[in-house]
């Protein structure tokens, strides 16, 4: 058996970035579900309420950081899982990489324009 | 020191009558993931719908929520995070150094954490949609 088990190439910035935003995730994650499933039931979600929590500094950053790392980490996990894992090489990891990178930058930008008409800290 | 493994593919099917617990912990990691992702991007869909207004986003929520499948996926949605969450804190702790030792019970507690937090959340999930 190995010292040390990694599954993935230690030395790249992407892999530190995958377990950052895992541990943030982690919490985050767990975070989100509870307050919006048993604090906040989703039934009783309304335009009102999601506005009110949004417009608080503390839950704007926290849910904009969120969407963030949970695009970055669940983009390159399948970008892991296409690339590394099945070992796609050449033009087409090029296309997989302009697919997945393409988007993730339509789900940042309109999750962004989503968030900011629920607030008004703007 | 890091050391690889030839693990064969996982299409090679019938493989996984021979699984160890790793390699379904590996397994199960894999389809969370890409369930997440993929809800996701779901998710950033239905929320735009107030980009349309407030009527249009109540709207939204109270029609998906008054269905009961879409109560029922919700409790598999949270089975699925609950997995992929404990899961993840198993792998940062081997990646860390730590709990090689044990991965198989740690994998096994996720699993069965995650059985107990899923069902103890059913009534809330399902409430007023039967």
């Amino acid at each position: 058996m190995a010292e040390h088990y990694s599954s993935f190439d230690r030395s790249g910035k992407k892999w530190f970035l995958q377990r950052v935003t895992a541990a943030f995730l982690v919490v985050v994650l767990a975070f989100h579900f509870f307050l919006l499933h048993f604090v906040n039931h989703a039934a009783d979600v309304t335009f009102a309420g999601t506005s009110a929590r949004m417009s608080t500094w503390t839950y704007f950053s926290l849910m904009v950081l969120f969407l963030l790392t949970a695009t970055f980490h669940g983009v390159n996990g399948v970008h892991n899982a296409i690339v590394h894992r099945d070992g796609v090489d050449g033009w087409k990891q090029t296309a997989v990489t302009a697919v997945l990178v393409v988007a993730s930058l339509i789900m940042v930008v309109q999750g962004l324009r989503t968030a900011l008409v629920w607030t008004n800290l703007f | 020191m890091s050391q690889s493994y030839d693990r064969g593919t996982v299409e090679d099917f019938g493989r996984w009558r021979s699984f160890t617990a790793g390699m379904w912990a590996w397994l199960f990691h894999k389809f969370t993931g890409w369930v997440l992702i993929g809800y996701l991007f779901t998710h950033i869909a239905v929320l735009s719908t107030a980009l349309t207004g407030e009527a249009a986003y109540n709207n939204t929520i109270v029609g998906l929520e008054s269905l009961a499948i879409v109560r029922l996926l919700e409790v598999g949605l949270l089975a699925v995070a609950v997995f992929h969450i404990l899961n993840g804190v198993r792998l940062l702790f081997i990646d860390l150094g730590k709990g090689l030792e044990a991965q198989e019970e740690s994998f096994y507690a996720s699993l069965v954490i995650t059985g107990a937090i899923t069902i103890a959340s059913v009534p809330t999930f399902v409430s007023g949609v039967f």
